[in-house]
């Protein structure tokens, strides 16, 4: 079969493999840097296409509570905003999250807090990978280190999100969002038209009962019961966990990045090999679950550990959790929009884990 | 005392002949938990048979707000989201908009839909959704225990409000009713009540018409009810729809104020 070959920006990537992945829906609010999904799905004409449904929403409330009325009804749908929009979003992730209904989420990060910048940050991965809203939840991360991951983890996350009636995040930032590279695209997936699922408000038929997509228990033991039954589901969702090692089997020294900062340390590892420093890479490619174990297991081959993030140090706090205090974890990363360079990362690596 | 009545057996008395109401076969059995004398669980009645006499259960899709009507879905046979507050129109959009040929309604109180939701409502009503949203305008909180809304009338006691709405400080009650019929995109805008048999009878036939109006696809059709919330009031039921006809009626003005997409003069 032909391959189909098309050089892509990363937004443009999540839209048409929106597209492609037989989405239903998609409903957005402009943000920058990912106003190009939205601006791209518009251009294509996905009603003309497949079928499927776009629309500009008056805010980014009104943008996920449209995802929670069409994800109610069993459909494939989508959204995708940057990180002050992201933030807008948590009331509605929240009860998505509580009603367990299947969404695709994307945050391309910007530098934060507050309205912060509209460079690349990686400074929402507590927000993403903690829950992010209010009440204990989850959402599976999908954390992708190129534009083809980015068109790649759309149907994934499709997958991901009806497996475990979950919203799926799909983390990545401003410079993937705006990067273009050559993206393999994958074949159309046709639309569902059948929406047999035996929990979605499509009209409650003489066959059934009628179904209630809510996220309320007044009486605290229900409310238990449902959170226990969350809880039970995210133990599950721990076998979903993926990642990548990059020259990890000699390494004496282990950088952990995910996304773009990933891209950068691959170089970074390439530059401490050329100096005789045994480093290596791995790449969490989903942020939760979080590759505990791989993390483990080469805690026991390394000397250290440098976690390596656009933020000022989020995810190294699981990073040490995984090693339990056994070898010396530390973090660097630029930050507030600053993207730290090959350089800067190796100089951080012999300061902070090669020389002490 | 019982003497007499021991001929007039409840059992004698309760039989089909003898029947002059009976709820829709579409509320269920569950125990409604509103206050008795409040105009909700009459309002759920009229929406329930409406559904069944236009035959279309399985095509309804219903979304209930926060407040007083958060468990809406226990009492009406249909299936039903429940939404964040305020987000009632919006998720009734995303419903709309990938099953275009389903009935689907909101229910909303005046706190969720003219205060938190303003948004939601207002845009969903501009965009044209074609869907129906049923607004009960009780002027108070009730559920949170009767602090002030937006359409608390000026000078109304609330716990929110205990020497009565300052409209200088406190804002003025908000017609938003009157406001999104404004809109090109509302079809049918109406404000209706039900504390009389004969309100019940024309609010029924304006929540009739509200669902109809769907399968024109012109839009929006919001009907309003001026509800009593005895409770949030502090008054008696019969004396709280007293006191509704004597106040709330001459701010809030029952009749339709937009008829097939034409504002009423």
């Amino acid at each position: 079969m032909k391959k189909e070959l098309r050089l892509l920006k990363g937004n443009e990537a999540i839209a048409e493999a929106a597209i492609r992945a037989g989405a239903d829906a998609y409903f957005g609010y402009p943000i920058t840097p990912q106003s190009e999904v939205l601006e791209y799905l518009m251009m294509e004409k996905p009603e003309e296409r497949t079928g499927m449904v776009v629309l500009q929403a008056e805010s980014e409330l009104g943008a996920i509570n449209m995802v929670f009325g069409a994800a109610g009804a069993g459909r494939r749908v989508i959204t995708s905003s940057s990180s002050p929009g992201i933030s807008l979003f948590q009331e509605g992730i929240s009860y998505i999250a509580s009603a367990e209904l299947p969404c695709v989420l994307v945050n391309v990060v910007r530098g934060g807090p507050g309205l912060g910048t509209i460079q690349p940050s990686q400074a929402d991965y507590f927000q993403a990978t903690k829950g992010g809203g209010h009440g204990d939840y989850h959402l599976l991360v999908l954390a992708p280190a190129s534009v083809q991951e980015m068109a790649d983890f759309v149907p994934l996350g499709f997958d991901l999100a009806f497996k475990y009636r979950n919203p799926v995040m799909i983390l990545t930032d401003g410079l993937i969002g705006q990067m273009m590279e050559k993206v393999e695209l994958f074949e159309q997936i046709p639309r569902a038209t059948e929406f047999d699922q035996d929990w979605v408000a499509t009209g409650k038929t003489p066959d059934r009962e009628r179904n209630i997509i809510t996220s309320l228990d007044l009486q605290a033991v229900q409310m238990e019961k449902r959170n226990l039954r969350l809880q039970e589901k995210y133990r599950k969702m721990q076998a979903e966990v993926r990642f990548e090692e990059i020259a990890c089997e000699d390494a004496e020294y282990l950088i952990i990045a995910y996304g773009s900062s990933a891209r950068v340390c691959q170089k970074t590892i390439q530059q401490a090999r050329d100096k005789g420093i045994k480093a290596g890479l791995l790449r969490p490619v989903t942020l939760y679950p979080f590759p505990t174990k791989a993390i483990q297991v080469l805690t026991e081959k390394v000397k250290g550990i440098l976690s390596v993030e656009m933020n000022a140090g989020q995810m190294v706090e699981d990073v040490r959790l995984a090693v339990n205090g056994k070898i010396p974890v530390e973090h660097y990363g630029r930050f507030g929009g600053m993207v730290h360079s090959p350089n800067e990362v190796l100089e951080a690596l012999e300061e902070k884990i090669v020389k002490p | 005392m019982s003497i007499h009545v021991k001929s007039m057996d409840v059992k004698d008395i309760i039989k089909k002949e003898n029947l002059v109401y009976k709820k829709s076969p579409l509320m269920t059995d569950n125990v409604l938990s509103y206050c008795p004398g409040c105009g909700h669980g009459t309002v759920h009645n009229i929406i329930a048979e409406v559904i069944e006499e236009l035959g279309i259960q399985s095509q309804t899709i219903a979304v209930a707000p926060v407040g007083c009507s958060v468990l809406a879905y226990e009492f009406v046979d249909i299936d039903w989201l429940q939404a964040a507050h305020g987000r009632a129109p919006a998720v009734a959009t995303g419903l709309k908009r990938v099953m275009p040929d389903k009935y689907i309604f909101t229910y909303q109180g005046d706190g969720d839909l003219a205060a938190i939701g303003t948004g939601e409502t207002i845009h969903a009503c501009n965009r044209g959704e074609h869907i129906t949203i049923i607004f009960i305008n009780n002027g108070i909180y009730g559920m949170t225990g009767g602090q002030m809304a937006p359409t608390t009338l000026a000078g109304m006691v609330s716990s929110t409000s205990p020497y009565g709405r300052d409209v200088s400080t406190m804002g003025n009650p908000m017609k938003i009713t009157e406001l999104v019929a404004q809109l090109p995109g509302t079809y049918y805008v109406t404000r209706q009540a039900v504390h009389k048999p004969s309100n019940v009878r024309k609010t029924k036939r304006a929540i009739r018409k509200a669902f109809e109006n769907q399968t024109l696809k012109k839009g929006v059709s919001l009907v309003e009810v001026v509800s009593n919330c005895n409770s949030g009031w502090k008054m008696s039921p019969v004396k709280s729809n007293k006191w509704m006809e004597e106040n709330m009626f001459s701010f809030y003005p029952l009749g339709d104020i937009k008829v097939d997409g034409e504002l009423v003069k």
